[in-house]
């Protein structure tokens, strides 16, 4: 018996304005998120671009279980885990590929049909009337319990029984359709491999830090701040061009007000997104061509409605964050309570012009890459946060920055931008998803 | 100035010199103004510009990231990262005298150190050259790591 193999004392970790440093420390509870979080919420796998062409995969992981996206030969996406139902050994080793019609395993040939179905062994007379087919080794490889690929984006869930994937995203799915919609063939295309960023903390530092709106000023002053001295100090002319810095790192700097302004909306199961009214992507310059792109596809009226919204950061509980304006995804895969690597993805607009891609690219190497200034400072604060929480007798962490009495969590809110709702609503639906189906059966 | 391939070998060796004594201000004087700093992210990536690149940095984006260095409130570098490169003779690839333009490639082994952590990099640094003036100037520079599609921990300073 552990500390935290029980409802009860998960629920615990959790208070309405605070939460105990374990959840972000603890082996076990780490271990329970792995065994109960991860398989009962819907969790980002991958892009159906990754996969384009029947049989093509791709490998990555759901928490920590390693899982394979893979076209099937009926064209549509599977994920299965990624062990051979025989010995174990992982089916295919690297990050992508194409296997052809079928899996082989590399150590004795059991081979299984891209839908994870046992297609044949070799020597098989050797498992005759020895009861193989009631066995999980007989059973091929195993699928997640759940699979929906929602205009691309491809999520699974672990556990065979659950919450359906319109209930879990409900009206969050907006940001995502945003961001697809920004496309004038209303499709993405994966760009490259993903930027991949090794921090030793726990994972939920970073998706807190999505919708942390108080902390760009402090935080990024080093980087932001002496971007805007360096450009003041070159006395150009206003309406010369801005160094592309100057549009892509100098808006960190925006003062308090901005911040609150921009506004947090929060949806049930641990959704929400900062940027409701303006954000720090508000002002990007207009790129030639693609307006008239948009509204030749949708019409004006729709076209503008789809460039107005400008959501900074979206939060998809558990594990990502997308920004629809840049078409960027960010997935922070837990290796342990202290280890997370973030993969940082972005997109192609189809039938757009090439500039956004190029202002997307720009994004993600000068804000989320290892080698970014602004990311130094943010890994920083994280891997403080983790050594000082070891502090024993100061074990809470606080969330309660316009905190609420009877805050309701199971409807969508919109509140003053520099709320901390949205971690509060993070850990509502934390609890509710690791002790999802352990009430049910205690209840039995 | 004759440039020779000697001066060449010796203007790398000079330049990895400024970088591992932190002397970023004579450094920086090393680039012409339109040149650009590319670390690429993916193995041998042709595009810098349309695909993701863990570096891609003008003269604005470089004297930022060497001014961020000493500033008073740069978080992440309280203490401060050192480094050092250990470099193999450079190849002289180009030599256009009537043009001006050199090019070079350099291997090289990449340590960088901050607290109780130090990192090893190997990186192939290409360096493209100019006589500007009766002096060596780096045009562009391009460094890739060779475990480029690795997680990697910060990078704080430049290979």
């Amino acid at each position: 018996m552990g500390r935290y193999d029980s409802p009860a004392a998960l629920t615990a970790l959790v208070q309405p304005h605070q939460v105990h440093r374990d959840i972000y420390t603890d082996h076990e509870v780490f271990q329970q998120e792995m065994k109960h979080l991860f398989a009962n919420a819907w969790v980002f796998v991958g892009h159906e671009s990754q996969t384009p062409n029947k049989g093509d995969y791709f490998s990555t992981h759901i928490g920590t279980q390693p899982v394979i996206q893979v076209r099937h030969s009926t064209g549509d996406i599977h994920v299965l885990l990624n062990r051979c139902p025989h010995k174990g050994t992982k089916i295919v080793i690297d990050r992508q590929g194409n296997t052809g019609k079928f899996f082989r395993c590399p150590y004795h040939a059991w081979s299984f049909k891209t839908d994870g179905c046992l297609l044949a062994i070799p020597l098989k007379k050797g498992y005759q009337d020895t009861g193989l087919e009631e066995t999980d080794s007989g059973k091929g490889m195993r699928s997640v319990g759940d699979v929906k690929n929602y205009r691309g984006f491809i999520f699974a869930r672990l556990a065979e029984e659950g919450m359906s994937f319109e209930e879990f995203f409900g009206e969050s799915l907006s940001s995502l359709d945003n961001m697809v919609d920004r496309s004038p063939a209303g499709r993405l295309e994966v760009v490259g491999p993903p930027l991949r960023y090794m921090h030793h903390c726990n994972w939920k530092m970073l998706v807190e830090n999505q919708t942390d709106t108080c902390h760009p000023m402090v935080a990024h002053e080093s980087s932001a701040g002496t971007a805007v001295k360096l450009y003041e100090e070159m006395g150009l002319p206003k309406d010369a061009p801005k160094p592309p810095a100057m549009e892509i790192i100098a808006p960190f700097m925006s003062p308090y007000e901005f911040f609150e302004g921009m506004g947090i909306r929060t949806w049930p199961n641990g959704h929400g997104h900062t940027g409701v009214n303006h954000s720090i992507h508000s002002d990007y310059s207009a790129i030639p061509g693609y307006f008239e792109a948009l509204c030749a596809s949708y019409g004006e009226e729709k076209a503008k409605a789809i460039l107005d919204e400008n959501r900074h950061n979206t939060v998809y509980f558990p594990n990502i964050m997308i920004k629809g304006p840049i078409q960027q995804l960010r997935v922070f895969i837990p290796i342990a309570a202290d280890r997370t690597v973030v993969e940082s993805y972005i997109y192609r607009l189809v039938d757009a012009p090439d500039e956004l891609t190029a202002r997307t690219a720009m994004y993600n190497r000068m804000i989320n890459a290892p080698t970014s200034i602004v990311g130094h400072d943010d890994l920083e604060m994280y891997e403080r946060a983790q050594e000082g929480l070891m502090v024993d007798g100061l074990e809470w962490v606080n969330i309660q920055r316009l905190i609420e009495e009877n805050e309701d969590f199971e409807v969508e809110a919109v509140e003053n931008g520099t709320t901390e709702r949205q971690m509060r609503n993070q850990f509502h639906a934390w609890v509710k998803f690791m002790t999802m189906g352990q009430k049910a059966e205690a209840a039995e | 100035m004759t440039v020779t391939r000697e001066s060449l070998i010796d203007f790398i060796y000079d330049e990895v010199r400024m970088l591992d004594e932190g002397r970023y201000t004579e450094w920086l004087n090393l680039w012409l103004p339109d040149g650009h700093y590319w670390m690429p992210l993916d193995y041998q990536q042709k595009d810098p510009i349309n695909e993701t690149s863990l570096m891609y940095e003008d003269m604005f984006m470089l004297k930022l990231r060497v001014e961020r260095l000493n500033g008073a409130r740069t978080f992440s570098q309280k203490p401060k990262s050192r480094c050092h490169h250990v470099i193999q003779r450079p190849y002289v690839d180009e030599m256009d005298m009537d043009a001006g333009r050199f090019k070079t490639t350099t291997f090289m082994h990449y340590v960088e150190t901050r607290l109780d952590e130090q990192q090893l990099l190997a990186v192939t640094a290409r360096h493209e050259l100019a006589l500007v003036e009766g002096a060596l100037r780096i045009a562009n520079k391009r460094v890739d790591i060779v475990n480029c599609d690795a997680a990697f921990r910060n990078i704080q300073l430049l290979p």
